[in-house]
């Protein structure tokens, strides 16, 4: 099917059931949709995930290559993340070099695992100010029903636990296991008139005005954050946001072990 | 629509799949090579009389000259505003064609941005360019109540035999509702019923393949609205 | 086609080394209608590739100057994602994918009815998650199948594999170590119905003997192919309706 313009019918559905504390999809304002996830389905991947919230999909993929260290930290390994909001995963989507929301996605998602220190990079180092391991995670979505930032996190996070080092490939050792120290997980809402929800779908993110991504490590404290959207949050919707990032990240966890 | 027993096996085909060699005369969505008619989409395999057609299982809706649809306003111009109406092309709508007197570039007073109407078909040319209307009876804006969308191939059973499923949903529920054949069901009601009309029209998209459907949908509204099964049965 | 190895791709009683005899395909698995937004997809298997393919449309063509007034116009965009391949890929479109594309569309659009949505676009996407040689055999395969899926009136659906040649001999459906330090590569995609070629290459060395078996051993495997795409599209709306009929 194809995705019109929101119509007013529902954009005023929307308002009416959220008004009551209701959501179109049945859902109450802080319930996520169901998470489902596929790990290592890519062989040609160092790591690899394909995670599923409601109909969002999205995949990402870990490749992890020898490459020269920052002059400014010689002997630490390199994280870079990318992200494509290709054409197959929506109607509205264009071909072409990353737009600003592409970049925007990449950005919060790297946020998240880089200050989380979620990778040990000081252990990916081989040779201090010659050779480090590079280590890339591009993510693609293929189907788009809103929330892809907490879909690309746990995407991304789910490939690089799952991750190896090959060092065999590049005669530089044995293969071992990414070193991975947490599992930072990211919880956004969005504000509909002067309702939060979570985890929002397509329709709901049309009619957001702004959204607040919070992502959250093992111990409930806070490393990344970015409010979206042209609308504000009070202080107070920031505190409830807070309190569900924590509550909501717990859940994540329980259900991706 | 024929009972179960007299039903002929449906036969799912796909684009080139032979369809009949032995004389049948080539209908919708085929096509003949060397003497063999050939299914031109995929969908299920139709001998009406002697002809052969395939009845679409997917696709988009393409507009047919009298139809009534259900578009919503995405662009507006100074003298006309652009329908979608979930086919390939967005239908553009001429100030001549609504039934208010609208002044060159006031036309956002009267439909906005998001706005959804029921229009006519006026007429596809060749090469597929849409007019349609809105100057015709019951054709208007929708405001309130809510929209389903369906695949437009299954409109067909959501009308049912001469009306009879809309009829009943319409009975049962107590709502108003509009089929448009594009796909876009308009429904309005009391909360609870709306709901449950909404759930059964999504039904019948779903599962259009069901033959005895009218007794499902029934079945469906009865458990949901106890209260609607007694009014109809005295009736 | 370039690389150099001592490893024996063919043994002495005609055995590859993945198993395969010559005329041989690699497992093939497809599945139709596995995306929810794009009008029609499809998912292909192929040995290791691993290919996703959405179709969008007939719809609106964008950019405007490239709408046709007499028929809709097939746009594909073959991608190979970052993690594909051994050596990370850079994203974004690259001459090959390019080429690819280009070439994927046209054997399309000998068998999609275009002339039944003037000025309107038909929009492929091609994705390549994992590649093992192949992939624009496995891309196309896939994009027939999520044509057909999405309704889009067409004369047939279109099989693809290669052929190619390896230590000497005829080889059908090349795998990686084949492909890298084999001795040719012929892509090829027919129209069943018929058995006329709408994707043609070939790059490498073979003489007219070799060449001819390549092509009657990838014309016979394309029909196999067909079987599979056929099956995977009757499999996802047979599924549907023996649901239904079990509430009858």
């Amino acid at each position: 099917m194809s995705n019109p313009m929101l119509s007013e019918i529902r954009r005023d559905h929307i308002m009416n059931l959220l008004a009551d504390g209701k959501r179109i999809d049945g859902r109450g304002t802080s319930d996520l949709r169901s998470i489902t996830f596929e790990t290592g389905l890519v062989e040609s991947a160092d790591g690899s995930a394909r995670v599923k919230i409601g109909k969002t999909d999205v995949i990402a993929g870990v490749k992890i290559v020898p490459g020269t260290p920052f002059p400014d930290t010689p002997d630490s390994g390199v994280l870079t993340t990318g992200a494509e909001l290709i054409p197959m995963a929506h109607a509205t989507f264009e071909s072409g070099p990353p737009g600003e929301d592409a970049i925007e996605l990449a950005r919060v998602v790297d946020r998240g695992i880089r200050e989380s220190k979620m990778v040990d990079v000081s252990k990916l180092c081989v040779t201090p100010g010659e050779k480090v391991w590079m280590c890339f995670i591009d993510i693609y979505a293929y189907d788009y029903d809103g929330n892809l930032f907490d879909a690309a996190n746990l995407a991304a996070v789910l490939a690089l636990r799952t991750a190896v080092v090959p060092g065999e490939q590049y005669g530089l050792g044995e293969n071992t296991p990414l070193p991975v120290t947490c599992t930072p997980i990211s919880v956004t809402a969005a504000k509909i008139g002067n309702t939060l929800i979570l985890d929002p779908n397509f329709d709901e993110e049309q009619i957001s005005c702004s959204r607040l991504t919070v992502t959250t490590d093992d111990e409930g404290n806070f490393r990344a954050m970015q409010k979206g959207g042209k609308g504000s949050i009070t202080l107070d919707e920031l505190r409830q946001c807070l309190d569900m990032a924590v509550e909501k990240g717990r859940e994540i966890r329980a259900i991706i072990g | 629509m024929e009972r179960k027993n007299a039903r002929p096996a449906r036969e799912v085909v796909v684009p080139g799949d032979v369809l009949d060699d032995s004389g049948l005369k080539s209908g919708d969505n085929t096509y003949v090579l060397d003497g063999r008619i050939h299914a031109s989409v995929l969908g299920v395999k139709n001998v009406f009389q002697n002809s052969v057609s395939v009845i679409p299982l997917s696709g988009r809706y393409m507009p047919t000259t009298g139809d009534t649809v259900i578009g919503v306003i995405e662009d507006i111009g100074p003298s006309n505003w652009l329908v979608n109406i979930n086919a390939p092309y967005p239908a553009p709508l001429h100030v001549s064609e609504v039934p208010w007197k609208v002044e060159f570039g006031d036309t956002s007073r009267y439909l906005n941005l998001g706005h959804v109407v029921m229009l006519k078909i006026l007429m596809v040319d060749e090469s597929k360019k849409i007019q349609v209307t809105m100057n015709d009876s019951g054709l208007r804006r929708l405001e309130g109540g809510r929209i389903v969308e369906i695949p437009y191939s299954k409109v067909s059973r959501v009308i049912g035999k001469s009306g009879s499923m809309i009829q009943t949903i319409k009975n049962l529920t107590d709502c108003r509702i509009f089929v448009g054949q594009n796909g876009r069901i308009w429904v309005d009601g009391d909360g609870e019923n709306t709901d449950v009309a909404v759930q059964a029209i999504e039904i019948i998209g779903r599962e259009s393949q069901s033959n005895n459907l009218t007794e499902r949908v029934k079945e469906f509204i009865g458990s949901k609205l106890p209260q609607a099964e007694n009014d109809e049965e005295e009736e | 086609m370039s690389g150099q190895t001592d490893m024996v791709l063919v043994d002495d009683n005609g055995i590859r080394i993945d198993g395969r005899t010559a005329d041989q395909h690699r497992p093939i698995k497809i599945e139709a209608g596995v995306l929810s937004n794009a009008d029609g997809s499809a998912y292909v298997e192929i040995g290791k590739n691993k290919v996703l393919a959405a179709v969008y449309g007939p719809r609106e063509c964008h950019p405007r100057h490239l709408q046709n007034p007499s028929k809709a116009i097939i746009q594909c965009k073959y991608n190979m994602e970052a993690f594909s391949v051994s050596d990370r890929k850079r994203p974004g479109p690259d001459r090959r994918s390019v080429e690819i594309s280009k070439i994927t569309a046209e054997a399309l659009e000998k068998v999609v009815l275009t002339e039944l949505y003037p000025r309107a676009s038909i929009d492929v996407y091609i994705e390549i998650m994992q590649a093992n040689a192949g992939t624009r055999c496995a891309g196309l395969t896939a994009a027939s199948v999520a044509l057909a899926d999405a309704g889009i009136p067409m004369r047939d659906i279109i099989p693809a594999i290669a052929a190619g040649k390896a230590d000497g001999h005829v080889l059908l459906d090349l795998n990686k170590e084949e492909d890298n330090y084999g001795e040719a590569d012929v892509p090829m995609a027919i129209i069943p119905s018929t058995d006329e070629i709408v994707l043609l290459q070939m790059d490498g060395n073979m003489t007219r003997e070799e060449f001819d078996r390549a092509v009657s051993m990838g014309v016979a495997a394309c029909h196999e192919v067909y079987e599979l795409q056929k099956d995977a599209l009757k499999r996802r709306y047979t599924a549907k309706e023996k649901e239904d009929d079990s509430d009858e």
